[in-house]
């Protein structure tokens, strides 16, 4: 088909600029919508140097949750139901729950303990399988996760005590791994990121009171006034919703002939399952 | 002349003497302690020296040092590099950047021109086969319009080899390593392609009639084999960079070629990459199509370029049609390959990556959609079916609605509290992905009973049988989306995450079902039918710019799961073998993804209208100079 001076419209370079508009235009909706979406970056696991000889158990605690949510990637498959492509951790007490998995016929492992199932737990994951979650067509024969020793998770003999050390102690169990050996230590002083310092979550409705000290402002077993209301029969002059809100901002409403003393950072620091359970306690006095 | 041995020169000198004591001495066995040595190693004084190169005892023949099967071993199993951050060249640009708009722009290009021969191929084949000369011409233009698009994916190809080897020298040179030979029969294939290509093309009217219609039809039929070899292999470096097989756990080669490059990604890269290719090349021919039908009030060339238009748009839909059900198979295969990688895809960091993939999608089929009711005016017979088309947007909206419907939000505490909870009560279920499988099997569902109605237009059955025909497709849609909701639904919400994957096989079948009985039964139901007359060129103005839209977004869509595809390596440059220790070995976020995204696609837009261009200055002659100035014509 060729084409003549006559049939080549004068409209050609009119069409040519609307279909530019028209294409670049559509491009820049892609573009925004793109850029209109959170913004995560996937940092690589940074290599740091970190004197592991001087770390406390919190510290080493605090460690494992880092490498628990980070470098370590578990809680890519362990989620809560439904949500989770394997067993919920950090919903269910792991020390519990390894003793049960110790005690079923099925497991035929070398553990002895919480501690050693969970150690087998991530370095042969196929060792044991939980019912239903083994790969497809093995007969939970074969786990799908990945040995976290290996690539491309890579965790030293020092992380993975580490993780042993959360796992125990975020639901108030006692830590049965020792802190990293002065010779551990120097071994594996590349290998780990920093700890974070951050501070051990809550287990326990309880301990989430005492950890970010309601009770040198409220009382809680009484309504007497303190530097804040009592709180024993809150769940009765407040709603859920309302309690929710009195902590994470304060400020919002406050009771009448009380100073705005109350801090206005909970809603930073506290996780939200720490949240939660301080609301449910809360809900509860009636 | 005599010819006498060094050794004889040796011994006839006063210093042979000397000499001689010294090799016993240093050699004899028994004579010095060099033999406890040596009856340690059990090997005679050939077998030591001679590794170190071509020495020899005077006077004896050269010992060929036996290798033994350990020895080769060991030489061969060398790790995988670990270069250093100070390994990586630094340009003073990311170099990262430079790659992606290479590899990309290699990518779009390589796409369009594996694509366009084999549907061009097609249509010549329909052309032969039909007698309608009106095929081959169209054939023919469409090769002539992408034959720039060789050239130019060779120099964009080529310029990301050099960028490759100079900016991550220690990559490539593991690559040559692993994929050795390969690389060679890779340049090789390029040199059957381009006799293939510019046969086929430079004899298209040579070859035109009778037998010699079927050398340029074998002539097709090679250049696309070719194209395919050269696709699978390159795939292959993808994949193997995704899943290393034929590597131990260091990376050191201990298969063959064939054990390399058959990971388990690499036959769903291969089909995916097929497909989407096709979709692909028929939405940028589209485009061409649309521009030339804009630009010219010619009755004839409107014609010409209005089914030239309807064409590629029908080859980009139904190419696209079966292009979720190949991804699907990938993601899954990745899934079974690392649940690790599969959930960072899906499930994530680059999870938000997929409402955008919906709106690329969505925009796709509206478009789509959009085309064929706009195409319906061409002939009377559409009105029968013109009041399906507002149902069948509506199922398009809301099922797009649901798809882009996010599901995990990054919350802080404040937000979760005024949000009654982690997730919304109404959309919060919408949000995962049983609700969207089932949007995304009704849109296609939706996107081919538009397909069907237009088909179905311009022909009026005239088998006795039509109305139990009819009333069958009926109710094999009927319980096809009853069986996409109700597995999407319960299999999704009322049993555990494992049972969901295993639900959407069930919905695709289903989907897959309706369009094939569809073909098949309408096939049957107008053979001879009566045929209604179209009108070639009755197409709103309008209907042209969803032809611009396609392209667009097939464009835009391709770049964004290059880098979903690429990204879920995370800092590895080979998973788990070898280590992305680079500048840029963390995963950009979806903004800085998508302003790439859009570099790519602008320049790969600008360098299309080049190839355009050319491809009409051949046919495009100057006017002749008249003897008055003016110009004659």
């Amino acid at each position: 088909m060729t084409d003549t001076r006559d049939n080549r419209e004068s409209s050609g370079s009119k069409v040519f600029v609307y279909a530019m508009i028209f294409s670049l235009g559509l491009t820049l909706v892609f573009t925004l919508v793109a850029n209109m979406l959170p913004q995560v970056q996937g940092e690589a696991p940074s290599e740091q140097m970190v004197d592991l000889g001087s770390l406390t158990m919190d510290d080493f605690i605090a460690l494992g949750k880092d490498l628990f949510e980070n470098k370590g990637t578990c809680t890519l498959c362990h989620k809560p139901a439904p949500l989770g492509r394997a067993p919920d951790i950090e919903g269910a007490d792991m020390v519990a729950v390894s003793e049960e998995r110790l005690a079923d016929g099925r497991y035929q492992g070398e553990a002895k303990d919480a501690a050693g199932y969970i150690l087998e737990s991530m370095v042969d994951p196929s060792r044991y399988v939980v019912a239903t979650w083994g790969k497809k067509g093995t007969n939970d024969a074969e786990s799908p996760m990945p040995a976290v020793d290996k690539p491309p998770i890579q965790l030293s003999t020092v992380e993975i005590d580490a993780v042993i050390a959360y796992l125990q102690a975020k639901d108030g169990n006692e830590v049965t791994v020792s802190l990293p050996s002065p010779e551990a230590a120097a071994e594996t002083a590349a290998a780990a990121p920093a700890a974070t310092g951050a501070p051990v979550p809550a287990a326990t409705a309880d301990e989430a009171m005492t950890k970010y000290v309601c009770t040198g402002c409220h009382a809680l077993d009484s309504n007497d006034a303190l530097v804040g209301p009592g709180l024993l029969s809150v769940g009765a002059r407040l709603s859920t919703d309302e309690i929710r809100q009195s902590i994470i901002d304060p400020n919002a409403v406050i009771s009448e002939g009380f100073p705005p003393a109350m801090p206005a950072d909970f809603a930073d620091k506290m996780t939200v399952r720490e949240l939660e359970m301080i609301v449910e306690l809360l809900a509860g006095k009636k | 002349m005599k010819n006498n041995s060094p050794r004889q020169l040796i011994s006839q000198t006063p210093l042979a003497i000397l000499l001689w004591v010294i090799f016993l001495v240093g050699f004899v066995p028994g004579i010095s302690g060099a033999s406890t040595v040596q009856a340690a190693e059990g090997t005679g004084v050939e077998t030591r020296i001679a590794p170190v190169g071509r020495v020899q005892v005077e006077g004896q023949p050269i010992v060929e040092v036996e290798v033994t099967a350990a020895d080769a071993a060991e030489t061969e199993l060398i790790a995988a590099p670990r270069p250093s951050r100070k390994d990586y060249p630094n340009i003073g640009v990311s170099s990262r950047a430079v790659v992606w708009i290479l590899a990309q722009m290699h990518l779009f290009f390589g796409a369009l021109v594996l694509a366009v021969p084999l549907f061009v191929l097609v249509i010549e084949l329909t052309g032969m086969i039909t007698g309608d000369d009106r095929y081959d011409d169209m054939a023919h233009e469409f090769m002539k319009i992408s034959l720039v698009g060789f050239s130019l994916t060779a120099i964009i190809g080529g310029s990301l080899a050099l960028a490759l080897f100079m900016l991550y020298p220690d990559f490539m040179a593991y690559m040559m390593r692993v994929f050795g030979a390969q690389w060679l029969v890779y340049a090789g294939l390029f040199f059957l392609e381009s006799f293939f290509l510019y046969t086929y093309y430079y004899g298209w009217n040579a070859f035109r009639y009778g037998n010699k219609k079927w050398l340029h039809l074998t002539l097709g039929l090679m250049l696309n084999a070719s194209g395919m070899t050269i696709m699978v292999l390159a795939n292959s470096w993808a994949t193997f960079m995704m899943a290393p097989s034929g590597v131990n756990e260091v990376g050191a080669v201990v298969g063959n070629i064939w054990e390399v490059m058959k990971g388990p990604l690499w036959n769903p890269i291969n089909l995916h990459r097929f497909i989407a290719n096709i979709a692909f090349g028929g939405a940028v021919v589209g485009a061409y199509a649309a521009f030339k039908f804009l630009s010219t009030r010619d009755p004839a060339l409107r014609a010409h370029y209005d089914w030239m238009g309807y064409t590629s748009n029908f080859i980009a839909i139904l190419a696209f049609l079966p292009l979720p059900f190949a991804g699907y198979w990938l993601m899954a295969e990745i899934y079974a390959y690392s649940q690790q990688m599969g959930i960072t895809a899906m499930g994530g960091i680059l999870a938000w990556l997929f409402i955008v993939q919906a709106v690329l999608i969505g925009t796709i089929l509206l478009a789509g959609n959009f085309y064929l009711w706009s195409g319906m005016s061409r002939t009377e017979g559409s009105v029968r079916y013109q009041w399906l088309i507002k149902y069948i947007a509506a199922t398009l909206v809301i099922c797009f609605l649901i798809w882009v419907t996010p599901h995990t939000l990054i919350l802080s505490a404040r937000e979760i509290a005024a949000l009654g909870g982690s997730h919304h009560h109404i959309l919060g279920p919408l949000g995962i992905m049983p609700a969207k499988n089932i949007a995304v099997n009704l849109m296609l569902i939706a996107t081919f009973l538009s397909f069907q109605i237009y088909r179905r237009s311009d022909k009026v059955a005239t088998v006795s049988w039509a109305p139990a025909g009819n009333a069958l497709i009926v109710a094999i849609y009927v319980v096809a989306v009853a069986n996409i909701i109700f597995a999407g639904v319960y299999y999704g919400y009322f049993t555990n995450t494992l049972y969901k994957v295993g639900s959407s096989v069930i919905q695709v079948v289903s989907t897959l079902v309706v369009i094939i009985t569809g073909i098949v039964i309408d096939s049957l139901i107008f053979k001879n039918a009566k045929t209604l007359p179209s009108h070639w060129g009755r197409i709103p103005d309008r209907a042209q710019y969803a032809l611009f839209a396609l392209p667009i977004a097939f464009t835009w869509l391709m770049g964004l799961m290059g880098y979903v595809r690429s990204s879920v390596k995370t800092h590895w440059h080979v998973y788990t073998v070898m280590k992305d220790n680079s500048p840029d070995n963390f995963i950009p976020t979806i903004g800085y993804a998508g302003n790439m995204i859009t570099i790519v696609t602008v320049l790969f837009l600008l360098m299309v209208l080049f190839m355009f261009w050319v491809a009409n200055l051949g046919s495009t002659r100057q006017p002749e100079a008249s003897a008055d100035g003016g110009a004659t014509v």
